[in-house]
């Protein structure tokens, strides 16, 4: 029993150093002020300087294309939510056929590799004549995203007490007020982990991106990143960056999750 | 009794979800102020009937009228009329107060009237030290409590309970029960409630609606129900009963178990098929051979707690159930008799299967959707024909290779020699059978008929 | 009770509108030359041309290596995490997750940049390596949880009736976690096809993926042939849905955090 929980600890450490490595690997070169990955020239916070101060090489490019990443996945993901959640409620009294035709149709984005999602929507756009930018890309990202606040707002339906609309609107509540005070706050949870889910996605998406930005030169981070790449030179700039977003998210999933298993606790002594 | 009594009316309600009819021209008056009971398995209806009334859908055809307007396209929170639901339904993101306060909140009372308001309703149903409570901490019935609360602090003139102690253990169940007649008391106003529970329903109920199938089979008081039902059904979903094919000799005469019994039923006509109901507790055991009116055996003899129930075997072969203070000792020879007061004759709803059907070709009748090998002599290809086939002469099998048809068994009745089974078929129409076979409720079964138990006849005029 | 389906419906539209409308226009485009006449040279252009057929084989070799490598080094990491004895920290879940929250290009720059540093020419060997390394999180993810949702009671009840500990994984653990490891295949096998930016990255450009065509005959404003490429990929994943039930994506992949 020991040996084998040594080796699983092994196993599983060394799975997260491979992991990590690459992370590891851009903060540490981020501290650095040679241009290209894996060059160390001496220990510097210069590109950390450039990056908040702007004094950098094309800096308009990279700035607004974390702009415009942030805006897209909020915009998509917050309408994604609201439709998604919606959406949800519906299928959840839908029945027999209907229900399947929806839960199908719902799964196709998810099953869809992203360069699928990507070419079919840009020549839906060809054909319709619409041309391409924010609008487009938001649409498309809204897209992708709704299947998976459907599929945290689901499983929430399933644990509520299906009365509870119908008690509201017995005591007097429109159905209006009735989806604001009592649907809302019971689904609220898995309308959170449906947009941070949401929001994450659009902010890591390059394929769909790529296919329906058109030729108005929107870069979200993604698609800088790639033209950068082939054109040969990184932007310097890019390392602090990345090594910044991750500590946020490494601050912020960790709070989240110490804060849940917290909560657990606290039930499981209960 | 006038029309002012009258506070909630349903007229010719049809409903049905799909294909399948839940609600079969129900038409039925509550009177103001009345404890009403819809009592039926589930599946019977009970619980839509109720959601018609509170406005959670239309009614296909038909109206529901409260206080002499018809409100079928009044939403329900327009409806002054509310509802504690199944599994109470309270909102668990709102304490105790908040829960109740609901109502008053949306209505925009004044903050110190609501809670006067939630106190005095709280102190109604024993809940006043909770208000604070999260609701999910409390137990099923404090939970019920609070969800009764709810319904009537928006002072409802109606309020409908959907099988609100289906979820309580037995002995909260009977507390609550009291409780609810006591509070049905005080606060005068009109209860519909619903239940599978038939104990419950005889209680706590002023009426009984007795329903099965989308169809009331029978209103009436408690006492009515239990000791006149008006068929089959009701008798063996009230209580216990023994149920046995008879004969009306003439009035005051019937004829079963092979014996002859006075009763007190007339207008039947003479030597005509009924079905008899004898309560287990009317069947009373004598040593007196005068009075004695058939003979039996003990087969088996058990406690009930109060009284013991047996099961006799009769000298003609039948099995009877009798409830009695005293236990009779398994296998020794009893005399019995019944008292006609306590003989219910009923009348048979059918005596035989009938169903339309139209003859396909020589030899080759379609009914029920599928053809069957008959006689067709005397009939045409393409003319309509009534069906007819006895009961016993419809054979079940427990696999579909060979049948003729499939069904399940929804309902069995025990008739002291045979079983009674009604098989609903595939194709939504009830067949239904008497053999010797035991078969469960919910059982899948093929359906067999031989060609010589098809009997054809030309249609009555007119309609069926 | 029956307004509230009617709720779907604006969903419903949208689908059929940014859906389904688009993959019928992948289908009317790969049927169709140029200059919008019916045409099934598309098609056959595809079953003719050498470069395309040898990359398309290469793909799905490429995907299903990389799938196979993610299932067997994938599974054991996802059987110890669910092990409440092995693992007691939800955080060690947490950091196999993390690294999908970082740019994936980002993440597959610095991994190119690091074989280089360690004086590995870029090739085959570098594409497996980065591409199970990009989809890893995904195929333990949902293994884990089927694991983890999975009620002891199965295992404890075929200790009790004999079996070995190696026999209650064959017989018991593994077919229960069936589920899991398809919808891993689910999202590693068609990502790994119709990736791109990936696969350049790690080959320098060598090795062209599936993806890669079509995204070069889209740029190109090839968009009949490059519908058509994507009609072949819409078979395959319509084939490996249909092979696998296409039911348990629902039941596991949702709820990422």
């Amino acid at each position: 029993m020991k040996t084998k929980k040594v080796l699983a600890k092994v196993y599983i450490w060394l799975l997260l150093v491979v992991l990590y490595a690459p992370i590891v690997f851009i903060v540490v070169f981020s501290f650095t002020e040679a241009k290209s990955l894996g060059n160390w020239t001496g220990f510097s916070t210069q590109l950390y300087q450039n990056l908040f101060n702007g004094s950098m090489q094309n800096s308009s490019g990279l700035l607004a294309a974390v702009k415009n990443t942030l805006l897209i996945a909020l915009a998509a993901s917050i309408v994604a939510t609201i439709l998604g959640t919606i959406a949800a409620i519906g299928i959840y009294h839908l029945h027999g056929r209907k229900r399947g035709v929806m839960t199908f149709l719902n799964d196709i984005p998810m099953i869809n590799p992203d360069i699928i999602t990507g070419v079919s929507l840009f020549l839906l756009f060809v054909f319709l004549g619409i041309s391409q930018g924010y609008l487009t890309v938001i649409l498309a990202h809204i897209t992708f995203c709704t299947p998976y606040v459907v599929l945290n707002v689901m499983p929430k339906l399933r644990q509520m007490n299906p009365n509870i609309y119908e008690a509201a609107l017995d005591l007097g509540a429109t159905p209006a007020q009735a989806l604001r005070k009592v649907l809302v706050p019971a689904l609220r949870p898995g309308m959170i982990s449906g947009f941070i889910l949401s929001f994450t996605m659009s902010l890591d998406d390059f394929a769909v991106t790529f296919f329906t930005r058109g030729t108005i030169g929107l870069d979200t981070l993604s698609t800088y990143i790639y033209a950068d790449a082939r054109k040969g030179g990184l932007t310097p700039e890019l390392k602090p960056l990345m090594s910044i977003i991750f500590l946020i998210i490494l601050i912020v999933l960790l709070v989240i999750n110490i804060r849940q298993s917290k909560q657990q606790a606290l039930i499981d002594k209960k | 009794m006038s029309e002012k009594d009258i506070i909630i009316r349903l007229d010719h309600i049809s409903k049905s979800f799909g294909d399948k009819k839940v609600l079969d021209d129900i038409s039925l008056y509550i009177k103001r102020g009345e404890f009403v009971t819809l009592l039926g398995p589930s599946g019977c209806g009970k619980t839509t009937t109720l959601r018609l009334i509170a406005g959670f859908g239309k009614p296909d055809e038909g109206t529901v009228t409260m206080e002499g307007k018809v409100i079928n396209d009044v939403p329900p929170y327009q409806r002054k009329l509310n509802t504690v639901f199944q599994r109470y339904a309270l909102f668990p993101h709102l304490d105790v107060y908040d829960n109740v306060a609901f109502g008053l909140k949306l209505q925009k009372v004044p903050e110190d009237e609501i809670e006067k308001r939630v106190k005095k309703v709280l102190k109604l149903v024993s809940m006043s030290d909770y208000e604070d409570r999260d609701v999910e901490s409390l137990s099923g019935g404090q939970q019920q409590r609070v969800a009764i609360a709810r319904a009537l602090i928006n002072k409802p003139q109606v309020l409908l309970l959907d099988e609100p102690l289906a979820a309580l253990d037995l002995k909260m169940r009977k507390d609550m029960q009291i409780e609810l007649k006591e509070m049905h008391k005080k606060l005068g106003i009109t209860f519909i409630y619903v239940t599978h529970d038939q104990e419950e329903a005889l209680t706590l109920s002023d009426t009984i609606v007795v329903m099965n199938e989308g169809k009331i089979q029978q209103i009436g008081t408690p006492i009515d129900i239990y000791n006149e039902p008006v068929n089959a059904f009701v008798a063996d979903f009230i209580g216990e009963s023994n149920i046995l094919k008879g004969r009306m000799l003439r009035d005051r005469r019937v004829a079963f178990i092979k014996h002859e019994f006075d009763c007190v039923d007339e207008g039947f006509g003479e030597d005509v098929k009924v079905d008899v109901v004898v309560r287990p507790e009317d069947i009373y055991f004598t040593t007196d051979p005068a009075k004695c009116q058939f003979k039996a055996k003990v087969n088996s003899c058990i406690f009930k707690g109060v009284h013991y129930e047996m099961w006799v075997d009769t000298d003609t072969g039948y099995e009877l159930m009798i409830q009695d203070y005293d236990p009779y000792e398994v296998g020794s020879e009893v005399m019995l008799y019944i008292d006609p007061d306590d003989i219910q004759v009923m009348k048979k709803e059918r005596e035989a299967n009938t169903y339309p059907g139209k003859v396909v070709g020589e030899g080759k009748v379609r009914f029920l959707d599928t053809d069957f090998a008959c006689d067709t002599t005397g009939f045409a290809e393409g003319d309509e024909v009534t069906v007819t086939i006895r009961f016993e002469k419809v054979d079940l099998l427990d696999h579909e290779e060979d049948a003729d048809l499939t069904g399940n068994v929804v309902f069995i009745l025990y008739m002291g020699n045979h079983y009674h089974l009604t098989i609903k078929t595939e194709v939504g129409e009830n067949i239904w059978v008497d053999t010797n076979d035991i078969w469960d409720k919910g059982d899948f079964v093929g359906i067999k008929i031989l060609p010589e138990d098809i009997h054809l006849s030309k249609p009555a005029a007119g309609n069926e | 009770m029956n307004k509230r389906s009617s709720w779907a419906l604006p969903y419903f539209i949208f689908l059929v509108l940014f859906v389904v409308l688009p993959l019928v226009m992948i289908v009317i485009y790969s049927l169709q030359d140029g200059s919008g006449h019916f045409t099934l040279s598309n098609i056959t252009k595809f079953f003719t041309d050498k470069d395309a057929l040898s990359t398309f084989a290469l793909s799905i070799e490429v995907a299903i290596e990389n799938t196979l490598l993610c299932i067997l080094i994938g599974y054991p990491a996802a059987y110890i995490l669910a092990d409440n004895k092995l693992n007691r920290s939800a955080v060690t879940v947490v950091l196999f997750i993390l690294p999908m929250w970082i740019n994936a290009l980002m993440r597959t720059l610095a991994t190119a940049e690091l074989f280089n540093m360690a004086g590995i020419p870029l090739g085959k060997g570098t594409l497996l390596f980065g591409m199970c390394y990009d989809y890893l999180p995904f195929m333990i993810y949902p293994i884990y949880n089927q694991l983890k949702k999975m009620d002891k009671s199965y295992s404890e009840a075929a200790q009790d009736l004999g079996a070995t500990p190696g026999q209650v994984f064959r017989k018991v653990t593994l077919p229960l976690s069936m589920p899991g490891v398809w919808s891993g295949v689910m999202m590693v096998f068609m990502p790994t096809v119709s990736t791109f930016a990936i696969s350049e990255f790690l080959t320098n450009n060598k090795i062209k993926l599936f993806g890669t065509i079509i995204q070069e005959n889209i740029n190109n404003s090839m968009w009949n042939y490059g519908a058509a490429l994507s009609l072949i990929m819409l078979l395959i994943i319509g084939l490996t849905t249909v092979l696998q039930g296409g039911e348990q994506a629902e039941e596991t992949s949702g709820g990422l955090i």
